[in-house]
């Protein structure tokens, strides 16, 4: 075995007595900053549950169609929501897309700012790419425990750690799409005169929209993957009924729950997906020359 | 320094400018300055010396063409003038203001302003049509839209792209995009325009059409064009005068002709070799000046060889008339011969 060479337990004891520390002091604090996410999580998912069931697979099946002007989109859509209502998870559904697309939503407001900011500079870059890393291997658990003795199970610490844990590929890619916006061009703009901001506005942005597009379907994706962890901690949705399956051996209940889960994230995934192949070649970026 | 008292008719003076490449450029300039050759500081400190202690001195409504072959620091140079580059050591005076003592928002006017671009690689906005790319300085400078629209259709008109307003730039071709690119620079309406290599990614035969529009707009417009080349026989087509560079030195800066006829060194005879001199040399340096018969067909005195070459077909010797009109001399086909015949020969030996 490998020798104790120093003490951590009073390491560990700090650890520990900080955490509990901030609960005590600052818990009210943290609780009160982080009700507009569930202010904003709740309005997501009161208007799903209240909008009517054919309007939602109207909106999407609409929403294939513009992406890809062609049947076969629509088509995988609207029988997956079919799926979703005859199996009787719709309700459930409505819950895990309003947790998704809150999670996706505070993700490119905070995401893209700090994808931005690691393009402009090296430094930061090397500050936040650690960071990243960190935020997607820590396993979920080592910071779904604190987050949970800080604001108590419910919907908010669901939100953040999915929000922790869908947020870096964003900032990832929002970082190598203005990053990789063709040196010439930018130039060429710097030669007329412009500013930064008219640069990054009118050039990079722009160009690099096909790229942030793609992290914002892979943020999508990854909300998805965390709606089972989320609901341990009382996200509920469709993710609670896998959990319950699982509790009571009742394998179907966990194994329809789960192709709900799947056919939200294909729904979603071709959706943005086509978006972006569409916005790439409207840009030109996809005949290589 | 007593020589940099501005002159009105310089639109560009370059005085001293030194460009090296490197974490420590002025480390390196005090070796260059003590003396050490170029390949030595080099070779010691990891620097690459882009521009070595170059003087222009670009005279207002001219094409001045810098000349050189990839590498010889040609893009640096003009990059230096709307300091895309800043230089390592040196002044840069454009229209009587030191570039380099501009403030941020000083220069970003001076480019919105004075100097406008074209590129080798064009440098167009793929997500905006022609017209919004035409327009894109004037939208960086905040002229209002249906102003800036308006001029802008009047360029693309000019540059012969009419019809093609709302294309994207890779629909268009080559040949094509550049004319955008140039387009996008004359909107501006600037007194001076650079273009970097403008015309070498165009092929040949696009290339001299898009020549001979240069020539004629900067005629009708008369602006300052500094033009970046590769392309001895661009450079002598187009430039009222040629500097030629190489290393990050100027060889050589004078008219065409002289060029051709004079060549400072050895590097400059090696392009004067391969060149077609009929096009460099003027019928008035080897014409015949006096009293003659009034002849069928005449030339004005700045045509050069190669546009009295096919006149000699039907005639034995062709009338050269001046800016007024009236006939100075005449030129036979024996002295063109003769002529073309000595500078291929002298520069043979």
């Amino acid at each position: 075995m490998f020798p104790e060479i120093v003490d951590t337990r009073p390491l560990r004891r700090a650890v520990d007595d900080g955490l509990n520390w901030v609960v005590r002091h600052w818990g009210d604090g943290f609780e009160a900053a982080a009700r507009p996410l569930l202010i904003l999580l709740n309005a997501i998912e009161g208007l799903l549950v209240a909008t009517p069931w054919w309007l939602i697979i109207a909106i999407l099946v609409g929403g294939a169609w513009l992406a890809t002007r062609n049947w076969r989109l629509p088509a995988i859509v609207l029988v997956a929501m079919l799926f979703l209502g005859i199996m009787s998870l719709w309700r459930d559904a409505m819950t895990t897309m309003a947790l998704m697309i809150s999670a996706t939503l505070t993700a490119i407001v905070l995401a893209i700012p700090v994808g931005v900011w690691m393009s402009r500079s090296l430094k930061v870059r090397q500050i936040f790419t650690p960071v990243l890393d960190l935020m997607q291997t820590l396993p979920s658990f080592v910071y779904l425990i604190p987050t949970v003795m800080i604001f108590g199970p419910g919907k908010i610490p669901a939100l953040i750690a999915t929000i922790v844990y869908a947020a870096p590929p964003l900032v990832r890619l929002t970082d190598l799409g203005l990053r990789s916006v063709d040196p010439a061009v930018m130039e060429a703009s710097r030669a007329f005169g412009t500013s930064a901001r008219q640069r990054l506005f009118g050039v990079q942005i722009p160009l690099a929209l096909p790229t942030i597009l793609a992290g914002i379907n892979q943020t999508t994706m990854m909300a998805l993957a965390m709606v089972v962890i989320a609901s341990m901690i009382g996200a509920g949705g469709l993710g609670y009924q896998v959990l319950q399956g699982i509790g009571r051996l009742e394998v179907s209940r966990g194994l329809f729950a789960g192709l709900g889960i799947v056919v939200l994230a294909i729904v979603f995934d071709r959706i943005t997906q086509a978006f972006g192949k569409q916005l790439q070649s409207r840009i030109g970026l996809q005949e290589a020359r | 320094m007593s020589d940099m008292t501005p002159n009105p008719d310089l639109a560009i003076r370059m005085s001293g400018v030194t460009k090296i490449f490197g974490p420590d450029p002025q480390g390196a300039l005090a070796l260059l300055r003590s003396g050490r050759s170029k390949s030595e500081v080099q070779s010691e400190t990891n620097h690459v010396v882009g521009l070595d202690d170059v003087s222009l001195d670009i005279a207002r409504g001219q094409i001045f063409v810098v000349m050189g072959l990839s590498g010889s620091g040609k893009s640096t140079l003009i990059r230096h003038v709307n300091r895309l580059i800043d230089p390592t050591a040196g002044e840069i005076v454009v229209e009587g203001t030191d570039v380099l003592k501009m403030s941020l928002p000083e220069l970003r006017g001076f480019r919105r302003n004075t100097v406008a671009m074209v590129f080798q690689k064009f440098g167009l906005l793929p997500h905006r049509s022609v017209i919004d790319n035409v327009a894109y300085g004037l939208e960086v400078k905040g002229v209002p839209k249906a102003e800036r629209l308006e001029k802008a259709a009047g360029w693309i008109e000019t540059v012969g792209l009419a019809g093609y307003e709302q294309s994207r730039p890779r629909q268009l071709s080559g040949g094509q995009q550049q004319r955008v690119g140039l387009a996008r620079a004359l909107a501006l309406d600037t007194d001076i325009i650079l273009m970097d290599e403008a015309f070498s990614a165009l092929d040949p035969l696009i290339r001299s059409g898009m020549q001979d529009q240069l020539i004629e707009l900067q005629k009708s417009l008369g602006k300052t064009i500094l033009f970046i080349t590769h392309d001895f026989d661009e450079a002598l087509k187009i430039a009222d005068r040629i500097a030629v560079l190489k290393d990050g030195a100027v060889q050589q800066v004078g008219k065409p002709q002289d060029i051709v006829l004079k060549p400072a060194n050895e590097h400059i005879e090696e392009f004067v070799r391969e060149v077609n001199k009929a096009r460099a040399i003027q019928v008035r340096t080897i014409m015949e000046r006096g009293e003659f018969d009034p002849c069928d067909q005449s030339v004005p005195d700045t045509a050069r060889c190669e546009d009295v070459l096919p006149l000699f077909a039907e005639n034995q010797w062709v009338g050269v008339v001046n800016d007024s009109g009236r006939q100075i001399g005449r030129i036979t086909a024996k002295q063109v011969i003769k002529a073309l015949a000595r500078y291929s020969a002298s520069t043979m030996n």
